[in-house]
């Protein structure tokens, strides 16, 4: 049998890690779906050259400490105020790619106006939208995304839609405004998916660049530390339920 | 040369913000200082000087547009009026947790709740102590003339990023409102992007090959780096009480009572003090220019010399407590103001500072 060493070579390299991920262990809980969005934006912002010119606002949440992973400059926000802080690094520096990464309590609840009102503006930016129907971070409370009897801490029974209303479909209400051009909802869960969501995220990148408007990109993503299930379990739960009330694919495409 | 305009202090603001080179504005409506934002569109300075003028959906959309402008190096300001302000709290803190220098003036109103568009000074104790949470101070200058408010623009953006700070400026509806004649500044250029990546190396312009990536932020989840920071900011805030307070003395010198008036208040004394004098009363004015840091060292020299002093401010009595905490009880310290958007006249200062003070 030859070495390995006599294998590694760059002409046989088929995969490489993007140098625009850094080394530092990820905070997220093994399984999660953070980990592969936060790789797929890294791939994005190599092959388009565009990592000394790209900010990325972070959220409240899981991914408040997204700044440690990626190697770009990094502004965290106040939660659900990201889009306020894309809006203005923006129109300061119209040059510059700027997307916020934002989780469904962060975009769809406490941040409801500034979601609406950058994309209501057009907002030259990508948003880029994990929903994972709870809030992972502060152990798993209800979010606006819980679907109908879905249980969580805040509501252990299950969402009583009588008491807390239907889940909000988010990226729906955004795809109606005339300043987003590109709403689409993807998911990580397998390596056919992985592909598709990087095609989006590539997408919304380059509607940047030529000034289109906001895209969004929602990905489905599972959470199952707070759903409490095994991550291929929460993977097939999120097939079995998610999926119907989030369909996936293109909402919007301008 | 001199260039001299009849103008009311909320529009003084708007010209001086363009005349010093600021790259934004993000503001929300809010009575009495929607003149700022109107003067601003009016002007069109993204046509001349290329400075972002945004109406924003709220205040709370505004301070962080302001969180992201200043993020990036930027010089970016909004302003409203106390309720308004009260909204920005939250920005506030975040601006001074991540050590971000930016400007925001509050053409303060009389409250509690929506209360009145009427003046008023009663947004001292959210100002200078806080106002949102964690330990945290806003540099805060407060104009007494349209002059002023034009002046501060710029000064205020000098100790913001002299000291990667927030800078308050507290003003009122009467400064906002009342007209006076002002000179303006030439215009001075807008920062280049060399010039912010070179002066300001921790901003967020794109991370070059050669520099780490630069973070804004200000989440520590470890208590003893969140404390370490901490101390940080707190000799900050020891520098800037060492190095940056201002007042003006008014007839101080051979003064038995002396008035402590800031904004307004501080122009309606000037007449209570020739009232005063008049009647024979030996009365100066000591007028804080910077509310946070506090004249409190030349208060208490003044406290060596005089019997007594008297805190004059719309408000139920809020500076008063700085006052008193900066003569330590060596003598009476009391307070007299008219509150709720109510205004006092000179006269009813003089009336105060007799039966208060001097005994009738």
């Amino acid at each position: 049998m030859s070495d390995i060493n006599t294998i590694i070579k760059p002409e046989n390299l088929t995969y490489k890690r993007t140098e625009v991920l850094s080394d530092n262990d990820l905070s997220y809980c093994p399984g999660c779906g953070h980990g592969t969005v936060h790789k797929l934006i890294a791939e994005v912002i190599e092959e388009m050259d565009i990592q000394d010119t790209t900010i990325g606002i972070a959220p409240v949440g899981c991914s408040v400490l997204a700044y440690n992973y990626l190697e770009i400059d990094w502004q965290q926000a106040a939660h659900g105020r990201a889009p306020a802080l894309a809006t203005a690094v923006k129109r300061l520096m119209p040059e510059k790619n700027v997307f916020s990464y934002q989780g469904d309590g962060d975009l769809a609840a406490i941040g409801t106006a500034e979601t609406i009102h950058a994309c209501n503006r057009g907002e030259n930016i990508v948003m880029i939208f994990i929903n994972n129907g709870i809030y992972g971070m502060t152990g798993g409370q209800m979010a606006p995304t819980t679907l109908p009897g879905m249980p969580a801490s805040t509501c252990p029974a299950g969402r009583d839609v009588s008491h807390d209303g239907e889940p909000i479909k988010i990226s729906e209400i955004l795809a109606q405004l005339p300043g987003t051009c590109y709403v689409t909802r993807q998911s990580v869960h397998t390596a056919a998916n992985v592909r598709k969501t990087k095609k989006a995220l590539r997408k919304a990148f380059e509607n940047q660049k030529a000034n289109k408007g906001t895209s969004l990109v929602e990905v489905v993503s599972n959470c199952n530390s707070g759903w409490k299930m095994t991550p291929v379990k929460s993977n097939e739960w999120m097939e079995e339920n998610m999926f119907p009330y989030y369909p996936l694919g293109d909402i919007k495409n301008k | 040369m001199r260039e001299l305009k009849l103008m009311k202090g909320n529009e003084a603001v708007a010209e001086a913000a363009i005349r010093c080179g600021v790259d934004g504005y993000f503001g929300y409506p809010i009575t009495p200082q929607s003149e700022i934002m109107e003067t601003l569109m009016d002007l069109r300075p993204w046509e001349s000087t290329g400075m972002v003028v945004l109406q924003a959906e709220s205040e709370i959309a505004s301070i962080n547009m302001v969180y992201g402008g200043a993020g990036c190096g930027k010089r970016v300001m909004t302003t409203s009026s106390s309720p308004g302000v009260s909204l920005m709290q939250e920005g506030l803190t975040y601006l001074a947790g991540a050590e971000l220098p930016c400007v925001v003036v509050n053409v303060v109103r009389g409250g509690p709740g929506l209360g009145t568009i009427q003046p008023a000074q009663s947004d001292y104790f959210q100002t200078v102590k806080g106002g949102g949470h964690g330990d945290y101070k806003l540099i805060t200058l407060a104009p007494a003339s349209v002059q002023e408010m034009a002046d501060f623009v710029e000064d205020a953006f000098n100790l913001a990023f002299k000291y990667r700070n927030p800078v308050m400026i507290l003003s009122d509806g009467v400064i906002g409102q009342m007209m006076e004649k002002v000179e303006l500044k030439e215009f001075a250029p807008r920062w280049t992007m060399d010039y912010i990546e070179e002066n300001h190396p921790w901003a967020t312009t794109g991370k070059k090959k050669e520099r780490a990536k630069n973070i804004i932020t200000s989440v520590q989840l470890e208590a003893s780096v969140q404390e370490a920071f901490n101390h940080k900011l707190q000799a900050k805030y020891r520098a800037v009480e060492e190095n940056e307070v201002l007042f003006e003395e008014v007839l101080c010198d051979d003064a038995e009572y002396i008035i402590v008036a800031y904004g307004s208040s501080a122009r309606i004394c000037q007449k209570s003090i020739e009232i005063a004098r008049e009647k024979g009363i030996k009365v100066g004015m000591l007028r804080p220019i910077t509310l946070y840091p506090f004249p409190a060292e030349q208060l208490r020299k003044r406290a060596e010399q005089v019997k007594g002093m008297l805190s004059v401010e719309m408000s139920a009595g809020q500076m008063v407590e700085d006052v008193k905490l900066a003569v330590e009880c060596k003598i009476p310290v009391e307070h007299f103001g008219r509150f709720g958007g109510s205004v006092h006249s000179p006269g009813e200062v003089v009336e105060a500072l007799e039966q208060k003070l001097i005994g009738g």
